[in-house]
């Protein structure tokens, strides 16, 4: 085989760190929408992708429906571990603190992968790509077709999202909580409602996360983690609470990974990322989109 | 009622049947053996097919009529995966149990934990578990012996390979794990001996999801095979990606982690053409029949799977080796601790499942890379690799 040239290499890397800091800018979105709502980082946002790859495994293999029915079913299936999730655990607690309520994040988190490890085993698993695993070549970099889907609806999500919370009235109603809910309260929003809503959809885009990085990365139990903490680094990059903030330091941070995997070294990867994490917010306390204003009034 | 009164009388008959035929025949005191086996926790698909191994070699014996007219009492103990519960039952062992010969632990780290034990006790140990430093060094670990074969081989039967057709250039990759990282470091040591070049070394964690900038760094080296050094999801995701980047004409090798059907299967055709080393009791089917080795595995193939259902692992095959041996030695010397352990030293040309096993003062592991066959992914499953 030829040796690759550097603009391939350089393609090669670009496409990677993409579809990767795709899927880190999803789960930073998920913790921004209920950070948004209730300041509350929600360390169960892992487990939520965690969830959604695995069930998309047991819909598309082993029931062996249709991809597109198995997708819609697997969202709609973590949405209400997602509402469940606040309902019980969330909700009960009426005056607890932020930070009673994360630890009780990190509690459910546990929960959910010591299930998943019962239900599942610890075994990886897989699905097959949306369409054929035939890779397309461009610049001698080679680009699995996965990742275009992966690209497109991260594309889509992002955009729907913004039409709800700038067009609907409960995408309106849940940016006035945000803002402050005692206001929204006295406006008649119902605030307990949005705090549910903000789970579900949370836990509906970590299950799109999850449903479409499987056939390029798999899956297994413990995943979770440490796709949190890239995603949680990326909304803290880009500006808890921020959605485009999110987004572009989701992908900046996979970009990022991906050409010191390929420039530098694959051992430093997560470390470069992680100190280029805190240069931004040594510049920037409030992240590379934050707002000062608002950061200065949020509890964390 | 009927029946249950029926079957209530049944079970007394066999009881008192059963007491009878022991209190007649003159019974031999029983020989003990230990072991210690991590049947649960995170480390059970280890201890699981190591404890249904031995308690079937056990039974299987004892209905033949045991060691020369004593029974083998099997006394097993389960470690949790956990190295303080370990320490506690290799004690127990010793003291309370009084075995003469300790099988086990499955785990490295245990074994590391209880080496100590074993060796101040004077109470031989043959480990199920991998790792070269168990038995190294051989003075300071007289009493300890084991069975599986070490990195070093594995690594020593990729190069033999690689130099048999011309490949001199290579690159590695490996996670940045225990099982990694003792693999990488084997594969740096041992290149530079046989004259492999190691053109880039490339490394990943355990959680990565993707190890396509990797694989892309050693497709601009110009290496002309790719040794990957992993267990878990990462070394099925290597095979993944080096299918998705169309490198297939770079030949990519496997440590002997890769050895279970279950990859090739996740691998989901990918695997296609992946070569890596594996123990001869995991391809029973392709030992050819004039292998030493041939007849043992295919008996054990045969009666495990007949036993349990369910195909034998690698692990169950480790288990085989250790408590065969000790049964052989104890067949020659009785159950007395320092002859179970001057016979183990010195035997040869012991037939298991995982090498023909030719143990010395200097060599408690007693293989060579002789007992690994390289084998290739062909059809969705295993073909010798010439």
């Amino acid at each position: 085989m030829e040796k690759i040239s550097l603009l391939g290499q350089l393609t090669q890397y670009f496409f990677t760190g993409v579809t990767v800091g795709s899927i880190y800018a999803l789960v930073a979105v998920g913790f921004n929408i209920i950070y948004n709502v209730t300041e509350i980082i929600n360390f169960a946002q892992g487990e939520f992708v965690m969830l959604g790859g695995l069930v998309m495994v047991f819909l598309a293999a082993a029931a062996n429906l249709p991809l597109p029915l198995a997708f819609v079913l697997t969202v709609a299936a973590v949405t209400g571990v997602g509402a469940l999730m606040e309902r019980f655990t969330i909700n009960p607690l009426k005056n607890a603190t932020v930070l009673t309520m994360i630890i009780v994040t990190i509690a459910v988190s546990i929960v959910l992968k010591g299930i998943a490890m019962f239900v599942w085993g610890k075994d990886p698993y897989i699905i097959p790509p949306f369409s054929g695993s035939k890779p397309i070549f461009i610049l001698g970099a080679a680009i699995q077709t996965q990742t275009l889907w992966v690209l497109l609806i991260t594309a889509v999500v992002v955009v729907l999202l913004s039409l709800f919370f700038k067009k609907t009235r409960y995408g309106k109603a849940m940016l006035a909580c945000a803002d402050d809910p005692e206001a929204a309260r006295l406006v008649g929003i119902r605030v307990n409602s949005m705090i549910l809503i903000s789970f579900a959809l949370s836990a509906a885009i970590g299950a799109v996360a999850g449903a479409i990085i499987t056939p390029i990365s798999l899956m297994e139990y413990d995943r979770g983690a440490l796709l949190a903490l890239k995603g949680f680094g990326a909304a803290v990059m880009g500006g808890l609470g921020s959605f485009y903030g999110a987004v572009v330091a989701g992908i900046f941070l996979g970009i990022i990974e991906s050409f010191c995997a390929g420039f530098i070294s694959s051992g430093y990867k997560d470390a470069v990322a992680l100190l280029i994490l805190l240069l931004v917010l040594y510049v920037r306390p409030s992240g590379l989109f934050g707002n000062v204003e608002a950061s200065k009034i949020k509890e964390f | 009622m009927k029946v249950k009164g029926r079957s209530i009388w049944i079970a007394l008959a066999l009881t008192l049947s059963l007491v009878l035929v022991f209190s007649c025949a003159k019974e031999k005191e029983p020989y003990k053996v230990g072991a210690v086996f991590s049947v649960t926790g995170r480390a059970s698909f280890l201890g699981e097919p190591e404890k249904k191994t031995a308690e079937m070699i056990a039974e299987a014996l004892n209905n033949a009529g045991g060691i020369n007219g004593h029974r083998l009492e099997l006394v097993l103990y389960d470690d949790e995966s956990d190295e303080t519960k370990c320490v506690l039952a290799v004690k127990r062992l010793i003291k309370k149990d009084n075995v003469p010969v300790i099988i086990g632990p499955s785990l490295s780290g245990n074994t590391m934990a209880v080496v100590k034990v074993a060796n101040d006790e004077q109470i031989p140990l043959v480990s199920c578990a991998a790792s070269n430093k168990i038995v190294t060094p051989v003075v300071e670990r007289k009493w300890i012996f084991k069975v599986p074969q070490s990195d070093t081989h594995a690594v020593e039967k990729i190069y033999d390979y690689l130099l048999k057709n011309g490949m001199t250039k290579i690159a590695i990759m490996s996670v940045s794990t225990g099982f990694g990282a003792s693999g990488r470091e084997e594969l740096l040591r041992i290149a530079p001996e046989v004259g492999i070049e190691i053109l880039a070394d490339e490394r990943y964690g355990p959680k990565d999801t993707d190890i396509t900038a990797q694989l892309t760094r050693i497709r601009g080296t110009g290496a002309q095979a790719i040794v990957n050094w992993s267990v878990g999801p990462t070394q099925v995701l290597a095979v993944k990606n080096w299918r998705d980047l169309g490198m297939t004409s770079i030949p990519f090798f496997q440590s002997h982690g890769f050895g279970s059907h279950k990859n090739i299967e996740l691998a989901g055709g990918a695997a296609e053409g992946v070569l890596c080393p594996l123990g001869k009791v995991n391809i029973p089917l392709l030992v050819v029949d004039n292998d030493p080795q041939k007849k043992v595995i295919m008996l054990y193939n045969e009666s495990y799977e007949q036993k349990y259902n369910e195909p034998i692992s690698s692990f169950g095959g480790h288990a085989w080796d250790s408590l065969n041996l000790v049964i052989d030695a104890m067949r020659s010397v009785g159950p007395d601790p320092a002859k179970i352990r001057d016979y183990i030293e010195n035997r040869k040309n012991f037939i298991g499942q995982h090498g023909v096993f030719n143990f010395s003062p200097t060599d408690h592991n007693g293989l060579t890379k002789e007992a690994f066959e390289m084998v290739v992914v062909k059809d969705n499953t295993w073909a010798l690799a010439r």
